[in-house]
């Protein structure tokens, strides 16, 4: 799995660091993905890989695609042309309920969190156990107890979701994303709307949770350069394709116009020498 | 031409629209078929549906019943006639406003609600996550409130007839002196297995209709025309199933009277 070491240090969390294995088998794939809504071009020619246990991140101004992308790959959007592979499958060519399994192994934060208004915590979270297995109602219990838990809300299970504040959402919308011990976990703009210690908590939790279970992860968000530090993979959004997939210490040393346009904008100027520096403030 | 691009572009929308709609019902029927039957999402649509509507049932079938009566009266006395007021009201609740008058109530109670309901759910990505949970929304969300209509409808007819026909009773028997024998024998006498029949028959394709244009109505919003989006697109979208409904189940009303009749 790839917890980074610079994002232990940042959040605080000590333990084993694994080393990213870039080898690791590809769990999703897009293969020149194009996708149009109207007469409106949204994906020109997407492609990427999603490697197991690794944390992607998918970074990029609001407006580019970057939910786009999500939804091809959660099968909820199909692609004009081109191609997405999960676990294997062209989602293209599966039935409703080759797909259907195929999600039993995703868990998705949503970025309004999506929780069931009429339904109290506790049976939002218990309702893919509920719907998808055969578990009976004790062990159900059981388990979205320890979710809850996990999440700091044991006492909160009878609330509704109105009831709560906007982090406390988040951590129920991630419990629930978590209670079938999901393979590939999809957030999109996970600390939207979030004042700055809510997000570092659901960050916390997304290092504890990723750590004890190991799933691959795939963020959409622009919450940069925070967002770096929780990745093994960043890949930019920009006129509706990506803009190559890399490890963050190279996006934000990339050649690429439009990756070095954004990491200026969000993160103001990173130099690799001092004389590109100067060359910068010579230019002003 | 461009009279013939608006042509071409409105046939295309209303194609697509119809064959959106049929295959939601199908969908939807399909997935009724298929256990694990959800039986106390059922009861509990038809508690909302059913239970929850019986008091505008009741006080519209009371109301239409009286009113049924006196026009009646004053219709009959005309023809010294006045014994038929029984069959007249009772064929007339029966055969066509129990069902039709009923299923207007049930929209404007529950359809809107349902349709509201589920609009609400797939603006805010509700339905998109019970699909990513790999939950069949046609099957956790549709299928009870399609069952439970079909249930709740005849029932809630018959509710509204006896109701109506108590209303008529009140008006006819104890406003103006018409016999209560000759009132209940012009009903006994008059209706027939058939006309139940066809009342219930009725109420069973209205129940199905309502549902099945108020949710798809609801579950589709994000395709209507001009945006479903927002509380604005909601309740635009909530008022067109409404209106869509109604109409629907008058024009079915007629053609399933000209085929049973």
């Amino acid at each position: 799995m790839g917890l980074s070491y610079q994002c232990c240090i940042a959040l605080g969390i000590w333990g084993e660091v694994n080393v990213i294995e870039h080898n690791a088998k590809i769990v999703i794939e897009l293969d020149n993905v194009v996708k149009n809504f109207g007469q409106q071009r949204v994906l020109d020619g997407v492609s990427l890989q999603v490697r197991a246990g690794t944390t992607t991140v998918i970074v990029g101004a609001s407006g580019q695609g970057k939910s786009v992308i999500l939804k091809h790959m959660l099968g909820l959007l199909s692609p004009d042309t081109g191609r997405v592979t999960v676990f294997g499958h062209d989602l293209a060519k599966i039935t409703k309920k080759q797909l259907s399994e195929i999600r039993s192994n995703f868990g998705v934060l949503f970025q309004n969190v999506a929780l069931f208004d009429s339904m109290t915590v506790y049976d939002n979270v218990a309702l893919p156990l509920r719907e998808r297995t055969t578990t009976n109602e004790a062990d159900i219990r059981c388990n979205v107890e320890e979710k809850l838990a996990l999440m700091g809300l044991e006492d909160h299970g009878a609330k509704f979701p109105a009831q709560l504040s906007g982090g406390m959402k988040k951590r129920v919308g991630l419990a629930r994303a978590l209670v079938l011990n999901p393979k590939v976990v999809f957030f999109d703009e996970p600390t939207t709307g979030l004042d700055v210690s809510k997000s570092n908590e659901i960050y916390r939790l997304f290092f504890e949770t990723q750590a004890r279970l190991n799933y691959t992860a795939v963020i959409v968000s622009h919450d940069v350069p925070k967002i770096f530090k929780l990745s093994d993979y960043v890949a930019l959004m920009a006129e509706g394709t990506l803009q190559s997939c890399m490890s963050p210490e190279s996006f934000q040393l990339s050649d690429n116009p439009l990756i070095r346009s954004f990491v200026l904008e969000t993160m103001g100027p990173i130099y690799s020498s001092e004389a590109e520096e100067s060359l910068l403030y010579e230019a002003f | 031409m461009n009279l013939i691009a608006l042509l071409g572009r409105e046939t295309l929308h209303v194609v697509t629209y119809l064959g959106r709609f049929g295959m939601f019902l199908l969908t939807t029927l399909y997935c009724a078929l298929l256990p694990p039957y959800k039986i106390a999402s059922i009861m509990r649509q038809v508690h909302f549906i059913g239970a929850q509507s019986l008091f505008v049932i009741a006080f519209t079938g009371l109301f239409t019943g009286m009113v049924l009566s006196l026009q009646g009266y004053y219709t009959l006395a005309k023809f010294g006639s006045v014994g038929f007021l029984g069959a007249a009201v009772s064929l007339s609740l029966i055969r066509e406003l129990g069902p039709v008058l009923g299923a207007l109530m049930v929209i404007g109670r529950a359809g809107s609600a349902m349709c509201a309901e589920i609009g609400i759910m797939r603006n805010s990505e509700q339905i998109d996550a019970l699909e990513c949970m790999a939950i069949d929304p046609y099957k956790y969300l549709i299928v009870p409130k399609l069952v439970a209509g079909i249930i709740a409808m005849p029932l809630l007819t018959c509710v509204f007839d006896v109701v109506g026909i108590f209303g008529g009773f009140l008006v006819g028997v104890e406003l103006f002196d018409v016999s209560a024998g000759a009132y209940f024998q012009g009903m006994y006498s008059s209706v027939g297995w058939n006309d139940i029949e066809m009342g219930l028959i009725k109420s069973l394709c209205f129940g199905l209709l309502l549902v099945w244009i108020c949710a798809a109505k609801g579950f589709f919003l994000h395709l209507e025309r001009g945006g479903g989006f927002g509380a604005e697109g909601v309740s635009r979208t909530t008022t067109s199933a409404v209106v869509l409904a109604s109409v629907s189940v008058l024009v079915w009303d007629y053609l399933i009277s000209a085929v049973l009749l």
